[in-house]
C-alpha cells in the first residue's frame, strides 16, 4: 500500500478514470445549467446560481458525514488504523472548502435575489458555524505530534462537533422563530422547476459527489505519502541520531 | 522474577526528531541504574518512556510487567517520575501542594508529615508559596510528593543539578531508604563520582541509544 | 481512593491557586469590568443600553471565560504539574470534573459581578421574579461553560499558539450558550417587553447544553489531554 519510488503519484486507474467521469459531468453541468435550462419565470438568470450552490452545501454535509464516521471507525476497537484518519482528515478539508463556495454563492444569490449578502437565517447561521468549526479542526490537525497523536486528538475532536453542530442548528433556529416573524423564505423554494431544471440540479448534485470522491481519495493520497516522507525522514534521521554516538 | 524495565528497539519522537533511536534496555527488581551521557543523548526521553508520558513510536516493551503501549494508565500509578521541572502549583505553599498530591493518591495525614519531615519541609517552610523556593527547596518539595506517592520505580532525571553538597545527599539518603523499601531506581546525572557511589549498574546513552556501559558493580 | 475525592481535591487545589494568586480577583474582574464600560462608549444611548443588557453582560462573561481558561492551564503547565498528575495516573475524568467546579465557581463570582454592574451602569430593573430566573440562568449557563472551557482548554493546553487556539475552537461552541443565556436573561430583566415566563424555555436549552458536555467532556477529556 506504501507507495515507493520517487515518481509515486496520487492516481490509480481507477481513480484515473473517474477523474474523466467527472470532466465529462462537469461539462454537461456547464452547458445543462448555463444554455439547456430555462430560465426561471421570477428569478430570471439568476436561479442557474442553484446549480453550484445546492451541490456544494450537499457535498459538504456528505464530507463531514464521512468525517465523522471515519473518526467513529479509528476510535472504535479493532479498526484503529491510521488510514481512517487520513480519510477523515481529507474529508474535512474538501468539506470545509466546499462550505466556503456555498456560502459565497449563497450570499451572491441573496444579494441578486433579496438584494442583501446576508440575513439571519437560522440556516445560514449555522452554516457559517458549520464552516468555522472545521476550519477549528483543521488547525487542531495541524498542531503536531506523532501520526497516532494527530489521529486521536482530530479523531475526538469531531466527534464533538457532532454533538456541537445539532445544538447550534437548535438554538439558532429557536433563536429565529422568536424573533423573525415573517422569514425569508429559502430561494430554492420559490422556484417552480420545469423537468429540465429538475434533471440539472441532480446533475449537479452527481458531478459533485463524483467530484467529492475523486478529491477525497487523492487528498487521502497525498496525506499518506505525507506520512510517509516524514516517516522515511525519520528512517534517516534514526540512522544520523545513532552515528551521533559514534561521532563523540 | 520479572524485570521491572524491558525496553526493546524503542524508537519515541518528539517534534519530528528521533529522542530516542532504537533503545534496548533492562533493569531488574531492586537495582540503581545511573544514565550516563552527554547532554542530547535521549538520557531525559528513556525516563519519560519509562514513566508513560513519551509515546513509543516504533519497538516495545514493558514496565513492572505491563505493556508499554497498552498499559499506560496502569504502568503510570505504580510510577515516580522527578523530571527537570517538579509539577508544583506555584501559587500554593508547600504543605498545600503536598497535602493535594497526598490527596490525589489516599495517602494519610500521618503519610504527609512523616515525608515532609524527611524532607525538612515541616516548621517555616511549610507555609511558603512554591514561588518563593529556591531550586534545592523545590526538589524536597518534589521528592517529598515522591515518597507520598509510594512508587515501585523511581526515575530521576539529573536529581542532583543545582543542588549544594547538603542537598545531594539528602536525594543520595533518600533513594537509599527508597531502595530498601523495594523500589527500583533509574536516574539520569551526568556528575558520575556522586551518582556513581549509589548506582549498581551504570550504562552509557548516546546518539538515542544505550550502550552497556560496564556491567554490575 | 475515590473519583469524588479526587475531583473535590482537584477543585479545592484550582480555587487554593486562585486565592493564592488573586489573579482572577486582581485581573480579569476588573477587565470584566473595563469591557463593560467600553460596551457603553461603544452604544452611547441608555435607551439602547438597558435593551442589549443581558448581551453585553454575556459577551463580558465569555471574554472573561477565555482568561480564566488559559489561566486555568497556565498554572498547570508552569512547573509540569499537569505531566506530573498524568504519569501519577490520576483519574482524567476526576481532573476534568474537579477543574471544570472550580471554574464554574470563578465564573459564577464574575457572573454576578457583571449583572450587578448591568443593574447599576446600564439601569436593568428586573423584578423579584425577574432576579429569581436570572439566578436560574445563570447556575444553568455556568455549568455548561464550565464544562467545554476546560475540554477545550485542555486541548488547547499543550499546544503552541494556544492563546489563539482557543477562541476558534470554543466560541462556536459557546454560541448556544451565548443565544440561551442572553435570550432567559432578557427575560428575566424584562428586556424590550419580554415576560419573566419566556426564559424558562431557554434555561432548558442550557441544562440541555450542560448536561451533554458535562457527559462528552468526561468521556473525551482524557484522551485529548493524554498522547
Amino acid at each position: 500500500m506504501t507507495p515507493t519510488g520517487a515518481h509515486a503519484t496520487t492516481g490509480t486507474p481507477a481513480t484515473r478514470r473517474l477523474g474523466l467521469v467527472v470532466c465529462v459531468l462537469l461539462v454537461l453541468l456547464v452547458l445543462s445549467g448555463l444554455w439547456w435550462s430555462a430560465e426561471d419565470v421570477v428569478q430570471g438568470s439568476t436561479v442557474r446560481i442553484m446549480y453550484v450552490h445546492v451541490p456544494s452545501i450537499w457535498v459538504a454535509y456528505m464530507a463531514f458525514a464521512l468525517t465523522a464516521v471515519c473518526s467513529g471507525a479509528y476510535l472504535s476497537r479493532g479498526t484503529r488504523s491510521v488510514a481512517w484518519d487520513r480519510v477523515a482528515g481529507a474529508s474535512a478539508e474538501i468539506g470545509v472548502l466546499f462550505v466556503a463556495v456555498s456560502l459565497v454563492t449563497g450570499s451572491l444569490w441573496g444579494r441578486l435575489t433579496w438584494g442583501t449578502y446576508w440575513v439571519w437565517d437560522a440556516r445560514l447561521t449555522s452554516t457559517a458555524f458549520l464552516f468555522i468549526t472545521y476550519v477549528g479542526y483543521l488547525a487542531v490537525r495541524r498542531l503536531g505530534g506523532t501520526l497516532r497523536q494527530r489521529a486521536r486528538r482530530s479523531a475526538v475532536l469531531a466527534l464533538l462537533a457532532v454533538l456541537e453542530i445539532p445544538l447550534v442548528h437548535f438554538s439558532v433556529e429557536l433563536w429565529r422563530s422568536l424573533h423573525q416573524e415573517a422569514s425569508v423564505a429559502n430561494p430554492n423554494a420559490k422556484v417552480e422547476m420545469d423537468g429540465l431544471m429538475l434533471f440539472t440540479l441532480m446533475l449537479g448534485l452527481a458531478t459533485f459527489t463524483a467530484l467529492f470522491v475523486w478529491l477525497v481519495l487523492h487528498r487521502q493520497r497525498v496525506i499518506l505519502l505525507e506520512d510517509t516522507v516524514a516517516d522515511r525522514g525519520l528512517d534517516e534521521a534514526i540512522a544520523s541520531r545513532r552515528d551521533e554516538a559514534g561521532a563523540r | 522474577m520479572t524485570n521491572v524495565v524491558e525496553l526493546r528497539g524503542v524508537v519515541a519522537v518528539l517534534g519530528g526528531f528521533p529522542a530516542l533511536a532504537g533503545v534496548d534496555l533492562t533493569v531488574g527488581r531492586g537495582e540503581v541504574l545511573l544514565l550516563q551521557g552527554p547532554n542530547g543523548a535521549g538520557k531525559t526521553s528513556v525516563l519519560r518512556v519509562c514513566a508513560g508520558l513519551l509515546p513509543v513510536e516504533r519497538g516495545g516493551g514493558s514496565i513492572l510487567g505491563m505493556d508499554i503501549t497498552a498499559q499506560r494508565d496502569s504502568i503510570r500509578s505504580r510510577v515516580g517520575l522527578l523530571g527537570h521541572t517538579n509539577g508544583l502549583y506555584l501559587d500554593l505553599t508547600v504543605a498545600q501542594n503536598i497535602r493535594f498530591w497526598a490527596s490525589t493518591v489516599g495517602a494519610s495525614r500521618d503519610e504527609v508529615s512523616a515525608a515532609m519531615q524527611r524532607m525538612g519541609l515541616d516548621g517555616r517552610l511549610a507555609s511558603v508559596k512554591a514561588d518563593r523556593l529556591s531550586a534545592g527547596q523545590r526538589r524536597r518539595c518534589a521528592l517529598a510528593s515522591m515518597i507520598v506517592r509510594r512508587a515501585e520505580l523511581w526515575l530521576l532525571d539529573e536529581p542532583h543539578a543545582g543542588l549544594d553538597a547538603a542537598g545531594r545527599d539528602e536525594i543520595d539518603s533518600v533513594l537509599r531508604d527508597a531502595v530498601a523499601a523495594g523500589a527500583t531506581v533509574v536516574v539520569s546525572s551526568h556528575e558520575l563520582e556522586r551518582a556513581g557511589a549509589l548506582a549498581t549498574r551504570v550504562v552509557t546513552v548516546d546518539g538515542g541509544t544505550v550502550r552497556d556501559g560496564g556491567g554490575a558493580r | 481512593m475515590t473519583r469524588g475525592s479526587v475531583v473535590r481535591a482537584v477543585a479545592r487545589k484550582d480555587l487554593a491557586v486562585e486565592m493564592g494568586s488573586r489573579v482572577v480577583i486582581n485581573q480579569v474582574a476588573p477587565f470584566a469590568l473595563v469591557v463593560m464600560v467600553m460596551f457603553a462608549f461603544a452604544l452611547d444611548n441608555e435607551g439602547i443600553l438597558s435593551r442589549v443588557a443581558p448581551g453585553l453582560v454575556w459577551l463580558a462573561t465569555l471574554f472573561s471565560m477565555l482568561v480564566v481558561v488559559q489561566r486555568s492551564f497556565a498554572v498547570e503547565s508552569a512547573d509540569g504539574a499537569l505531566d506530573a498528575l498524568r504519569v501519577a495516573g490520576v483519574d482524567p475524568v476526576a481532573i476534568f470534573l474537579g477543574k471544570s467546579v472550580a471554574l464554574m465557581v470563578q465564573l459564577f463570582a464574575l457572573e454576578v459581578l457583571l449583572v450587578c454592574t448591568a443593574f447599576v451602569l446600564y439601569g436593568v430593573e428586573p423584578s423579584p421574579a425577574g432576579w429569581a430566573e436570572a439566578f436560574v440562568t445563570m447556575v444553568a449557563a455556568t455549568v455548561g461553560l464550565g464544562f467545554v472551557g476546560t475540554l477545550y482548554g485542555g486541548l488547547a493546553a499543550g499546544a503552541r499558539g494556544r492563546e489563539t487556539l482557543l477562541p476558534l475552537l470554543l466560541l462556536p461552541v459557546v454560541a448556544p450558550v451565548l443565544i440561551g443565556a442572553t435570550r432567559a436573561t432578557e427575560a428575566a430583566f424584562g428586556s424590550g417587553g419580554a415576560s419573566v415566563s419566556e426564559g424558562w424555555p431557554w434555561i432548558g436549552l442550557l441544562a440541555v447544553f450542560a448536561v451533554l458536555f458535562g457527559a462528552a467532556g468526561s468521556a473525551a477529556f482524557g484522551p485529548l489531554v493524554d498522547e
